[in-house]
């Protein structure tokens, strides 16, 4: 069981009102994110916590290339993997950010 | 225990219980200075199927149609519910849960359930008769489980010899009567020494209601340290929205 | 959420709890009791190496069906198969519990459980039975204080184990082709009694023995619906109504009901000898028909009286 954190300072503000969001399952294969809107408007904060252990550097490349991609700006992500493959990830961290960008 | 020492046991001033069809006996039991009290159950480890839980189920229903209270023991020593196609397509779930449902009706309408678990009960079979009264009492020898510690590993994919570690350190998963008692299933064990002072003393307590507290045992044994808690925040949230 | 107009056409099936709920409940009235925010992940899992959910596979709440205030339940099948954890049936339970003690002064009119479940969750294995039995005498509770729970099965894990006993705990039942209800899986049943007593690989006969057809037909669901939510959401508006309260004379139908289908059917093995003594002139049709066309099949005899 591995737990990390990826966290980025220079983070845009992340478009919408909308406070909370969860996209995906826990299931084989597939992840869970827990989105919510708890903090400053420049920072932004991935936690993931995977049974696969050893691939803390993948995360890592992911999770920038989602930030570089995506205004995320006060939003805390957090990840149950269910042994994702890194496109899957991509994909639920892109759903999961645009998810906030709508009204509430 | 075989099902005449239980029998002995609990009613040294005698019985009428009496072995029916598809291993359910019913009857009464004398108990000196208290009322009779009517005896059904499942015995000799017999898998409880469609026919017993009918056969029980009707039993029960009898007696809360006879009104007056009183109180109704359920002995239990069966290896788990039939496991059989024929049972499956009857729709076994309905008749493990009328089963249940008649047990607690019958709590509901004010007769005192007390389970006698003195074998085997395992997984559905143990909800619908067990699991289903107000109080449960475990006597020597009483085994309860939910799913074997192979089944588990199968479906874990964790060898037995992690398991059977992991479960010296938590009641949460394991089979037997000590996680059971901790974690709020099983009210008291009884001892053959003191099984009749035990048996006077929660004859004298009948509960005044209806509540479930097991998850409130399960917290103070240190076996269920969760449930309580959360189903507390659920009601609560609920109580506070409009 | 997804958008709401798609999410009433959609699949039930292929559908996630939440988008179940969602498209269930009229748009945007659902509010969430103890939510993802909460993190109320399952403690036990972690020593099997395996990860949680933020809502440990349950969703509990508040909504409105039709205007109407009503409590709701939803299992997330593919999160450990929709099994009964601690904290998951713990969920469940407050639920039931809230109903009781507050549905009648609040005007619930019922408690929805949308059911996708295995049964007991292996790695907390006593939490999880004792948490199905206090489920059910919660949902006694609930019924006695004038609550009706309603139970829709149609998800990809059905409802099996203990889920199935807590399936037949509800006033009535709400059920797709998809919906397998059973106790003991067909896996475990070939694992323990051997592949003559069932081969779980031959999935018709898995179908005709615990499948949404075969309980609708013989009386162990009132209700079929095709897999779509809008069809479960208005069953489920229709079902309410028509809930039998929690007594002695319900018990006692009850009773009669089951000891007729055992009468005429004990001796069956397979769903189309049923369907043979019934007098149905095509067994293997019932297997075979659309959604549509079973849906206005008429039911067994001994199906009719509905009591549970």
């Amino acid at each position: 069981m591995e737990h990390f954190e990826v966290r980025a300072t220079l983070a845009r503000r992340a478009p919408g009102n909308r406070q909370q969001a969860v996209v995906g399952v826990n299931a084989s294969g597939n992840v869970e994110i827990l989105v919510e809107r708890t903090l400053s408007e420049t920072e932004t904060l991935v936690e993931v916590t995977t049974a696969i252990t050893g691939y803390r550097a993948l995360w890592q490349a992911v999770i920038e290339d989602f930030f570089s991609r995506c205004p995320t700006g006060g939003l805390r992500f957090a990840i149950n993997d269910g042994g994702a493959k890194p496109d899957v990830v991509s994909l639920r961290l892109m759903q999961s950010a645009q998810q906030m960008g709508g009204g509430q | 225990m075989t099902l005449d020492e239980v029998l002995a046991s609990l009613f040294p001033a005698g019985n009428t219980v009496q072995r029916g069809s598809h291993g359910v006996v019913s009857g009464t039991g004398k108990i000196e200075g208290h009322a009779d009290v009517a005896v059904i159950g499942i015995v000799d480890g017999t898998p409880l199927s469609v026919d017993g839980a009918l056969v029980l189920a009707g039993h029960v229903l009898d007696l809360v149609s006879k009104g007056g209270g009183g109180t109704l023991m359920v002995l239990v020593d069966t290896s788990s519910q039939n496991m059989a196609r024929r049972d499956e397509l009857l729709g076994l779930n309905e008749f493990l849960a009328h089963l249940s449902k008649s047990l607690t009706l019958a709590a509901a309408e004010g007769l005192y359930t007390i389970g006698v678990l003195y074998g085997h009960a395992a997984a559905g079979a143990f909800i619908s008769t067990a699991l289903s009264t107000q109080i449960l009492v475990a006597l020597p020898g009483a085994f309860p489980s939910v799913m074997d510690l192979p089944s588990i590993s199968r479906v874990t994919k964790l060898p037995l010899e992690t398991l059977s570690d992991l479960a010296k350190s938590t009641p949460i998963f394991a089979p037997g009567l000590e996680p059971l008692f901790a974690t709020g299933a099983v009210t008291e064990k009884w001892e053959l020494a003191t099984l009749q002072s035990q048996l006077k003393a929660v004859l004298a307590r009948r509960p005044s209601g209806f509540a479930d507290e097991r998850d409130s045992i399960g917290l103070q044994r240190k076996g269920r340290l969760e449930a309580r808690a959360i189903a507390q925040r659920v009601i609560d949230e609920a109580a506070s929205h409009a | 959420m997804s958008n709401l107009i798609d999410l009433v056409n959609h699949d039930y099936y292929e559908a996630s709890a939440r988008d179940r709920i969602a498209g269930i409940l009229d748009p945007g009235s659902f509010h969430e009791f103890l939510g993802a925010e909460n993190r109320t992940i399952s403690p036990h899992l972690a020593q099997f190496n395996l990860t949680g959910a933020f809502d440990d596979g349950l969703i509990v709440g508040a909504g409105r069906l039709e205007g109407q205030p009503v409590y709701v339940a939803a299992q997330e099948g593919r999160f450990m198969g929709g099994a009964f954890g601690e904290i998951h049936g713990a969920k469940l339970v407050g639920l039931l519990r809230a109903a009781a003690a507050n549905g009648a002064r609040k005007g619930i009119k019922a408690v929805l459980l949308l059911l996708d479940t295995g049964g007991v969750r292996l790695q907390e294995a006593n939490a999880g039975e004792l948490s199905i039995s206090e489920a059910v005498h919660g949902i006694v509770e609930a019924r006695l204080a004038g609550v009706p729970v309603i139970a829709l099965v149609g998800g990809r894990s059905g409802a099996f184990g203990g889920g199935g006993i807590v399936t037949a705990f509800c006033s009535r039942i709400i059920v797709s082709d998809h919906g397998r209800i059973g106790v003991s899986g067909p896996e475990v049943i070939e694992t323990n009694k051997g592949v003559e007593e069932f081969d779980a690989k031959d999935k018709g006969l898995v179908w005709r023995v615990t499948g949404g057809r075969t309980r609708a037909m013989m009386g162990g669901a009132d209700c079929f619906v095709r897999d779509r939510i809008k069809d479960f959401r208005a069953a489920a508006i229709a079902q309410i109504g028509a809930a039998a309260p929690f007594t002695l004379a319900t018990l006692v139908a009850e009773q009669k009901r089951l000891a007729a289908r055992l009468q005429s059917y004990g001796d069956c093995r397979d769903a189309p000898e049923i369907w043979r003594i019934a007098g149905i002139a095509d067994p293997a049709s019932i297997a075979e028909v659309s959604e549509e066309a079973f849906a206005s099949l008429p039911r067994l005899k001994e199906a009719a009286h509905d009591a549970r």
